[in-house]
């Protein structure tokens, strides 16, 4: 229902600058998820787009409008905390009608008592009792309008939380870690109802945590937030395939990405540990990074070999920890059910195909790599 | 042989019934010998001493007297006659009538006041909170002055205006109502130093949900978050103040005596005066009677209200 644009956002706090620019495009009816580390800026960049914090610089529109000074109200924005924020004196039913009563009730409406000689307030809250059922209705918790929150589960005040947002039909919802005080079951029911909503409203929804997995599994896009700056925005299969730093490779995929130690040869041919990959680059010799995923390494033969130092056996997949000489953390590799495990304490030898490797040079950038001609291979093998 | 054989089977199934039961005393009797002290204490400091002021109103008693006699209620019923009494009420009920709201609503104010300010906090914190920290005692002697009809500040002020200056404590349509005011002046800094504690308690949450809900301007806010929010202090304060109030007693003995004429006569006065200048300490103690059954009233409004309306959890 709304576009929503960020651009050159900056933010300082107390001499720290938390926000470095941000320039930031969110279609209409699109699902972005903000993911970073904590410390990074998410949740405040979240804050100024709701209009709860001001930024020092840079410029907020929704639909083309530029909304900066103007109040979290007016914005028609709603958002969700990750402490729910519900009242804890009102009942579910008057936590969700708060926004419609702020709204349709005039501030002498709402007045205590005197708001009762007003003829129409009776027909205006009539109309809010309709609208905070159909929402109770659809979040199914029409049995608990009469509880307070306190009397709820944490799941079902994330419901109400979520009720109180969507009852006023706003044009863009606000996710500032919602699911983060859920135990991790609910949390994984509550990502697809959340994602089911979103189906539902066909509405702008920025989800800001710190949960990868989260941010994989519900949204359209996802931006990777790391000290103050969008390193990468991308669909979630393109950030985690196609990562252009090594922070953004680190942060996004659990188990973490294994990192070889490699160097760029001077003939621009690449190698981790001493072996080579048959990839060669562009990028100027020199050390550099390479970057294998878990699920992309090969058990049982291949010129690399360690020791298994740890299995973390998941029912469904394991994850064996191989330590190497040549690598400060021991390599993770992941294994399906069906296949053997190797014993702790044995050595085993594991390998990577070259369409598997994400290289970064020093810096972390990522360093873009081809498959090395074959002809050229063969040169190599045939001049020693 | 048969001992033998059968004690195994036995043996644990007499400790199963008896072990508990000897240890359910055993506990029983630890933890009544490790109250004792407090319980001792207590009967000898608090329950002691208000059955024997109990005791104490039912005869009449009189300071030093060797001996005292069983009066039953004479006592009350000569209370009930007394008007000195009926007025030692009524000005004590008007002071925590005056002294309550104002003392709460002004330290709310002020509480809300420092709260949103940025600069000076605690330079305004430390300030309010002086009446507090001084003696009732010395501070109405700085009162005395100040409220002095000749030379005091207060009528200087007013000269200034102005306007004419009033005897505030020789007048009896003044003189209670200036009590009040030293009063508030007193209980304000008490009052706004738990308000602000309860406004520091607000998670700050809840403001940015109010502020997205719609609920744009400060009397919403404080409608909607801060006041519901602040029930459990407000209570609290209330209920504080209130005590307080029907205790006034440094102030009324040191600038007025209960005068003029009786004009600022108010409850622990009167039972100061009945009890320790002429003696009576039979119908003192049913003054204090009467004063305490004002107190436990209000400590049962509280202990009702706050079990009911002020905790939301």
């Amino acid at each position: 229902m709304a576009k929503i644009e960020l651009s050159g956002i900056r933010k300082t706090f107390e001499g720290n600058e938390i926000l470095k620019g941000i320039d930031l495009a969110i279609d209409d009816g699109e699902f972005i998820a903000l993911i970073g580390p904590s410390g990074c800026g998410k949740s405040t960049l979240l804050r100024i787009i709701a209009g709860l914090e001001t930024q020092d610089s840079g410029h907020v529109r929704i639909d083309g409008a530029a909304v900066d000074g103007i109040r979290p109200s007016a914005r028609n924005l709603a958002m969700v905390f990750q402490s729910y924020a519900l009242y804890p004196h009102l009942s579910v039913y008057d936590n969700i009608a708060v926004p419609l009563r702020m709204r349709r009730l005039s501030a002498l409406q709402r007045f205590p008592l005197l708001g009762q000689l007003f003829p129409e307030r009776h027909r205006i809250e009539r109309s809010i009792r309709d609208d905070v059922e159909r929402v109770a209705a659809q979040l199914e918790i029409t049995p608990l309008l009469k509880r307070k929150p306190g009397q709820l589960s944490g799941g079902q005040r994330q419901r109400v939380a979520v009720g109180r947002s969507i009852v006023r039909e706003p044009v863009g919802f606000l996710f500032d870690e919602p699911l983060s005080n859920l135990d991790a079951k609910l949390r994984v029911h509550m990502r697809a109802e959340i994602a089911q909503l979103h189906r539902q409203m066909q509405s702008t929804f920025i989800y800001v945590t710190h949960d990868q997995a989260e941010a994989m599994t519900m949204s359209s896009r996802i931006a990777v937030m790391i000290e103050g700056r969008i390193v990468q925005i991308g669909t979630p299969a393109d950030v985690y395939e196609n990562p252009r730093d090594l922070r953004v490779a680190e942060f996004v995929g659990s188990p973490k990405i294994n990192l070889l130690p490699g160097a760029i040869g001077s003939d621009g041919t690449l190698a981790a540990i001493g072996q080579m990959l048959g990839l060669a680059t562009s990028a100027p010799a020199g050390r550099c990074s390479i970057g294998v995923r878990p699920e992309r390494i090969r058990l049982g033969d291949g010129s690399f070999a360690g020791d298994v130092v740890h299995i973390e056996n998941l029912g469904a997949e394991a994850f064996i920890h191989i330590r190497h000489d040549g690598i400060p953390l021991p390599v993770v590799v992941r294994v399906d059910h069906d296949r053997p495990l190797p014993a702790i304490g044995s050595r085993v030898a594991f390998s990577f195909m070259p369409d598997a490797v994400r290289a970064f040079d020093a810096q972390g950038r990522r360093i873009d790599t081809r498959l090395q001609a074959r002809r050229e291979q063969l040169l190599e093998v045939a001049l020693g | 042989m048969v001992d033998l054989t059968a004690s195994p089977s036995t043996i644990p199934d007499s400790r199963a019934t008896t072990a508990p039961k000897s240890q359910r005393v055993g506990r029983g009797g630890a933890a009544l010998a490790m109250s004792t002290p407090a319980i001792v204490l207590m009967l000898l400091m608090l329950i002691g001493p208000l059955c024997a002021v109990i005791a104490l109103s039912f005869t009449d008693y009189q300071l030093g007297a060797p001996s005292l006699a069983w009066i039953g209620l004479a006592n009350y019923q000569e209370m009930l006659d007394d008007r000195v009494f009926w007025i030692a009420l009524t000005n004590t009920v008007v002071y925590v009538a005056i002294v309550v709201p104002l003392a709460v609503a002004l330290g709310l104010g002020v509480a809300l006041l420092i709260e949103s300010g940025s600069s000076l906090r605690s330079w305004y914190r430390t300030i309010y909170f002086l009446p507090v920290m001084a003696t009732l005692i010395a501070m109405s002697i700085v009162w005395e002055f100040m409220l002095h009809p000749q030379f005091g500040l207060i009528n200087a002020l007013l000269a200034s205006m102005g306007l004419e200056g009033y005897s505030w404590l020789q007048d009896r349509r003044t003189a209670l109502y200036a009590l009040c005011a030293i009063g508030i002046w007193q209980a304000l800094g008490f009052n706004m130093v738990l308000f602000l504690a309860g406004l520091m308690s607000i998670p700050r949450h809840l403001y940015d949900a109010a502020e997205v809900d719609g609920a744009a301007s400060s009397w919403d806010k404080f409608r909607l978050v801060t006041w519901p929010m602040l029930g459990p202090t407000t209570l609290f304060v209330v209920v504080i103040t209130s005590i307080r109030g029907f205790q006034v007693f440094d102030t009324v003995h040191v600038l007025t005596k209960g005068g003029p004429s009786k004009s600022t006569e108010v409850l622990i006065h009167r039972m100061y005066v009945e009890g320790f200048e002429f003696f009576r300490s039979g119908y003192g103690a049913a003054l204090t009677v009467v004063f305490l059954a004002f107190v436990l009233l209000l400590t049962l409004i509280k202990a009702q209200l706050a079990s009911r309306r002020v905790h939301y959890t």
